[in-house]
């Protein structure tokens, strides 16, 4: 595909939790890559693992929570081998991170501008106070905030969540980070507002270069930004193709749910095509195929044997033995 | 099944604003609700569309007389309920019911959801114990819940479950109207379609009537027969379904169109959403409160505010300039690959094929 190495390379990522009921891994053994100036974006329902693993590459999973098995090679230093001094100087500096909740994110006792600028100080030791606020001015204007001096004194509940997550982006944008990881950034938000930050967010790495990672249940919301995408599922990585690829030639049973799931503005369907059942607690996971509970297209044979990607087409693989669908022999169901 | 179960007219919701702090000064009032009408018939589906902060959710609250109106008229089953009070209005509310947003905020966490389906029954005074026992697992069963659920707390239960489990707790005194406050927009896209699917079957085996909030118009082209387009307190459209989705003849319902992410990759131009947010409904701007975001506003859309009008068979808009508007069609998303549309074929077979081994 493109020639430079990836600025971000996951490779059989584990992270595990003790809990009552055992030892469970909410991220089991993914591997994926991102490139500078490219967005990935990672889809899946709640409690598929997609947030645990972006806090595992953040090297901020909550104890009892811990990264066993992996490596996160970061513009060419694993991530994992760095002290945590080291880790502080990437964290916010190098990589930025979003997360859903505008509203929970700020702290509503001090101003934006004094948030803004602490996260700045927290990286830049040496600048006066002065200069750190008109960065701060200048990082608001950046993310289209309309009197961005005047905003700057403002607390966030004078902002309205569409502001509010403006000020998250400026704030993770402070330090012209090489990775944004942006965790469910609209979904809190009207869709006129999603629009609004998805443009911004493209504008934004279209001016700086920087790689995105972005987490989302949406797949719309995918097919507006993503150039490659990864299905998760249960913890692991289901399906991996190229954000076109993905549309026109869905292989996972999983994905083909979570496409018919979307309603379509051009379709009159009487129904939509949902996935029945729920994501499966990760204490007691499926045998075989971890999808096959809620499977259509489910046989005895996917009960016995895990399933792991395999390479389906140029650049995408899928975790399925029966894929493509279409090559299933008709029996009765 | 013919007939307005609710009607309303020129409802309004002024809240005061007052400053100071010992003599609280009236300083004005935000109009939250600013005059709406609309008439909802037996059977039917009626959408409330707008961004956070249109008024869609007061006007939900007024109908069911949660919060007391500042004027305008509530006529449910043909009578009128703004000065209705006590026991008659009591025993009305048993027939409107509503369904909250939140599934996490909306059920009590230290209910199992056996009481939490009880709790309307005992209310109501419907029959004994054992015949609400009874009541209580037909409407688990109903909502496509399992007996064994009522013992459990809802924080053992999933998002979606949980908005089944407040779907339930809403049928459990046999209403006739619910009103549905962006019952899917707390849920995963794959649980939205399950709870979209949920209530529209719950719709035909009940005959129920829906005043559905949303802000997703892709959602409400589901779920609604009618839609009514809400800005700043103010209907600015209001018409059938496929009319309104056909030929959206108010700016702000184009806004909202365009605004839903497509799942389509391919999608060439991006459209241009209006920046901005909401105006402050303190202080709703002059004339047509949209024309600060409007791409057709003109000098009269500024000074003159353009009143609901009917443009086609119940179809109404309040726009100046709705008859010149440029003509508008959805961006039409490339219809799915043939590879991508037979898989999706398939999976429908087959999962029709597992419903009708199930039901």
């Amino acid at each position: 595909m493109n020639e430079t190495p990836p600025l971000l390379s996951i490779e059989g990522l584990r992270t595990q939790f003790r809990i009552a009921q055992g030892l469970i891994s909410a991220v089991d053994g993914v591997s994926l890559s991102v490139a500078r100036g490219r967005t990935l974006g990672i889809v899946g329902e709640s409690g598929c693992g997609k947030s645990m693993l972006s806090l595992s590459i953040m090297r901020l999973v909550p104890p009892p929570g811990r990264t066993t098995e992996g490596r996160v090679m970061f513009d060419g230093t694993d991530l994992l081998g760095l002290d945590a001094a080291a880790m502080r100087r990437i964290r916010g500096n190098r990589i930025g991170m979003i997360f859903q909740e505008p509203m929970t994110s700020l702290n509503p006792s001090f101003t934006v501008g004094d948030q803004l600028i602490e996260a700045m100080r927290a990286h830049d030791r040496t600048s006066s106070k002065e200069a750190l606020r008109a960065k701060a001015i200048a990082g608001l204007d950046r993310v289209r905030i309309p009197s961005a001096a005047r905003r700057l004194d403002e607390y966030p509940h004078q902002l309205s969540g569409g502001m509010r997550q403006r000020v998250m982006i400026a704030m993770a944008l402070s330090c012209d980070p090489d990775l944004l990881i942006a965790d469910e950034p609209t979904t809190a938000l009207d869709v006129t507002v999603q629009a609004q930050i998805l443009d911004l967010l493209r504008d934004l790495q279209e001016q700086s270069g920087m790689a995105i990672i972005l987490i989302t249940h949406d797949l719309g919301v995918v097919a507006e930004m993503a150039d490659e995408v990864a299905v998760m599922y249960a913890g692991q990585v289901v399906e991996r193709a190229t954000g076109v690829d993905i549309f026109d030639d869905p292989q996972h049973p999983y994905t083909l749910g979570l496409l018919g799931s979307i309603p379509r503005l051009e379709e009159d369907r009487p129904r939509l095509l949902a996935i029945e059942g729920a994501v499966p607690a990760p204490f007691a996971l499926p045998q075989g195929c971890r999808f096959n509970p809620r499977c259509v297209f489910a046989t005895p044979s996917c009960t016995e044997t895990a399933m792991t990607l395999r390479p389906i087409g140029a650049a995408h693989e899928v975790a399925c033995q029966h894929a493509p669908v279409e090559t299933m022999t008709e029996r009765a169901a | 099944m013919s007939g307005a179960i609710l009607e309303v007219t020129n409802l309004a919701k002024h809240y005061p604003v007052r400053k100071g702090i010992v003599r609280r000064k009236l300083v004005g009032s935000v109009r939250a609700v600013d005059g709406v009408s609309f008439k909802l018939m037996r059977g039917e589906t009626l959408a409330l569309v707008g961004e956070s902060g249109c008024g869609k959710s007061t006007t939900a609250r007024l109908v069911l007389r949660l919060i007391e109106p500042s004027a305008g008229s509530v006529y449910f089953e043909g009578t009128d309920i703004t000065e209705m009070g006590g026991a008659p209005l009591r025993r009305l509310r048993r027939r409107m019911q509503i369904v909250f947003q939140d599934p996490f905020a909306s059920l009590n966490p230290r209910m199992q959801v056996g009481a939490i389906l009880d709790e309307p029954l005992l209310l109501h005074g419907m029959g004994d114990a054992d015949a609400r026992k009874a009541r209580v697992a037909q409407l688990l069963d109903l909502v496509g819940l399992a007996p064994y659920h009522a013992n459990r707390y809802p924080h053992e239960f999933s998002g979606g479950q949980r908005q089944r489990i407040g779907i339930a707790r809403a049928l459990a005194v046999e209403p006739s109207l619910v009103v549905c406050d962006e019952p899917v927009s707390a849920l995963d896209v794959s649980i939205q379609a399950q709870v979209v699917n949920l209530l529209k079957d719950l719709q035909q085996r009940l005959g129920l009537s829906y005043l559905f909030i949303a802000h997703d118009l892709a959602v409400v082209k589901h779920m609604a027969d009618r839609v009514a387009v809400m800005y700043l307190g103010r209907i600015v459209e209001i018409g059938p379904k496929d009319a309104l989705f056909a030929t959206p003849r108010h700016p702000y319902t184009r806004v909202l169109l365009d605004a839903i992410p497509r799942p389509d990759p391919r999608r060439a131009e991006r459209v241009a959403v209006p920046g901005g947010d909401l105006p402050s409904p303190l202080n709703p701007p002059p004339g047509c409160h949209f024309h600060t975001r409007c791409a057709f506003a003109t000098d009269r859309c500024k000074t003159e505010a353009p009143s609901l009008r009917e443009m086609a068979d119940g179809h109404a808009v309040s726009c100046h300039h709705a008859e010149s508007l440029p003509e508008y069609t959805v961006a039409q998303a490339a219809a799915s690959s043939p590879a991508a549309a037979q898989r999706l074929a398939l999976y429908a077979g087959r999962r029709a094929r597992a419903a009708a081994v199930a039901g």
